[in-house]
Formats: structure tokens, sequence, C-alpha cells
């Protein structure tokens, strides 16, 4: 294993940890964006282009859009009953 | 339970769950030697069989199809779902919509030029899937990205105008249903579901794979429809509880 990917594997579980210990959903949102950046630059150092490419679409574009609006429905939701 | 035994029974299952991690990693083969059967034979015979250059390409969509068509199958059921789920709380008509006129300069000029090039991105990596890296399934959701991005910078009303509901739903049903129907063809020139039935073409070129381009397409068109409908849904999800507050 070469010195660079011995450095992703270290920065992706750095943000995967980072991810599980946002407390506040809106904010581990946003990490959980970069952890997707962060895990699509571990796919290029892999020589994996193809997972790369659907990684850095779903964790920047799909994923966080779902989450924010489902955040966003809950909120709204807590808002209306009180 | 108090915090106390709760921490043990987590203490109980993350040691147990950590060591099986420990012991199936123990039993990995060494970083870098691969000892799959398939992998090895497919890297000697896709090239001189199909033509292709992108082996992924072809292993998704021609050696392994029917399982490619299962995915394609779970994406769409699993978009079928949530339309099912969403679509049922949304009785009135969203006539008092949320006003999301952009009104940052910077996002709406960023907007506008990103919109072209990711999208051109979604088409190149689409068409290109099966001589370079990418495929159908990539370039279909950077394709819906970039009419995301129309929603980012347009809003709602301008998006709706890119993507109408009914030709969205009637591309998906047709994506979906052309790989089905390329399945068949194959069944019906070789006797075999989704065997390759076109000869395999010029090498590195767009008409290399022979079917394979086609059921390329079918997946990139499904897909990108399949993440327009999401996107649809949790949007218009997004739209309601605010205009109900309102009103």
């Amino acid at each position: 294993m070469i010195p660079l990917q011995v450095a992703i594997l270290l920065v992706v579980a750095t943000a995967g940890t980072a991810v599980v210990l946002s407390r506040d959903p809106l904010r581990q949102a946003v990490v959980n964006g970069a952890y997707g950046l962060v895990l699509t630059l571990l796919f290029v150092v892999f020589q994996a282009p193809d997972v790369a490419l659907s990684m850095v679409v779903i964790g920047s574009i799909a994923y966080p859009l779902v989450l924010l609006v489902a955040i966003k429905k809950v909120r709204a939701h807590e808002d209306g009953e009180e | 339970m108090s915090p106390r035994a709760r921490l043990a029974v987590f203490g109980c299952a993350g040691a147990g769950l950590a060591a099986l991690l420990f012991w199936g990693l123990a039993g990995l083969p060494a970083f870098g030697h691969y000892q799959g059967a398939y992998g090895n034979q497919l890297e000697r015979e896709v090239m001189p069989e199909r033509h292709t250059t992108n082996l992924v390409g072809a292993v998704v969509f021609d050696y392994r199809g029917i399982d490619t068509l299962g995915e394609e199958f779970i994406l769409f059921t699993a978009v079928m779902g949530v339309t099912l789920l969403l679509r049922k709380n949304r009785e009135q008509e969203i006539e008092d919509a949320p006003d999301d006129t952009v009104r940052s300069d910077a996002v709406r000029i960023a907007g506008l030029f990103l919109v072209a090039p990711t999208f051109l991105l979604g088409l190149w990596v689409a068409a290109f899937g099966y001589v370079t890296p990418g495929g159908g399934f990539q370039g279909g959701v950077v394709l819906a990205g970039a009419l995301l991005l129309v929603y980012l910078t347009g809003g709602s009303r301008r998006y709706t105008g890119v993507t109408p509901l009914t030709a969205v739903e009637m591309a998906e049903a047709s994506g979906a249903g052309a790989f089905v129907a390329l399945g068949l063809a194959g069944l019906i020139a070789h006797g075999a579901y989704l065997h390759n039935f076109l000869g395999a073409g010029r090498q590195g070129t767009l008409e290399s794979g022979g079917s394979i381009p086609l059921v390329n397409w079918a997946t990139a068109l499904a897909v990108t429809t399949a993440m327009l409908l999401l996107f649809k849904e949790f949007l218009e999800e997004y739209s309601v509880p605010v205009a109900r507050r309102r009103g």
C-alpha cells in the first residue's frame, strides 16, 4: 500500500468520525457532504474512477438534498406542534 | 433501561462486532493480491470479444446485465415507493407555495455557468460509459444533478418548466421498459436474455460493444428520470408545510 492510500484511509476514518460526532442534524448533513467528497478522493486514489463519479454526485447533490428536505420537514412539524 | 445498562449492552455488542470484523480482516487476501477467477478471465476476454475499453461497462451492461436489470428495477421501485408515500399527503394544490426566487446574484451567476457544463458532463459520462470510466448510471445521476441546479438558481417554477412531470414519468417508464425490451431482443436473436445481439464494432470508439451502448442509454434515461422524480417529490414535500403554515 502506498503512503497516499494510507493517508486517504486515515482522512476517511477521521471524516467518518466527524460525521458521527456532529450532534446538530443540519451541521451533520453538511459534514456528511464533506465526508462524501473525501470518500470520492479515496475511490480515485484506489483507482476506481467510475465509483468515484457516482459518489461525487450522490454524496454532494442527491443525498444532501434528501437530508436537508427531511430536516426541514421535521422542524416544520415540530414548529407546528408548539 | 438506565444509561449504565445501555452502555453495558452496547459494550458487549460493540466488542462482539469488532471481534468479528477483525476476524474477517485477518482472513482477507493481502492488499493488491486479487484472487477472483472471473475478474482475470474477463480481463483477458472482454477486449477481443466486445471491443469495449471500459471493462466495467462491459461487465455491467453485458456479462452481468441481468443483475443491472435488477438494480435498475430496485431504483424504479424505490422511486415508486417514495412517490406513493409522499403524494398521499398532498391532497391540496400548492397555490401559495413559498417564494423561492433566488436573490443572491453570486448564486445565480454561479448556477448559470454550472448548469450547461454539468449537463454536458453528464451526457459525456453516459455516452462514453463503455469507452472510458463512467456509464449510464453515473451519467444519469450527473444529468439529474444538472437539472437540480436549475432549481437552485431559478426556483421551483423554472425547475418545473424544464422537468414536466408527465414527460419525466413517461421517460422513466420508457427507460426501464427499453432495458427489458433489449433483453428480449437478445433472447430472440441468440436464445439468451440480454445476450449481446450486435457486432462488436471498432475498439475505443462509440460504436464498440455491440448492444452495450443501447442498454447503457436505456439505463441513463431511466436513472436520470428516476432521480428527477425523487427530487421532485422531496422538493414538493418541502414546499407544502411552509405553504400550510402561512395559510
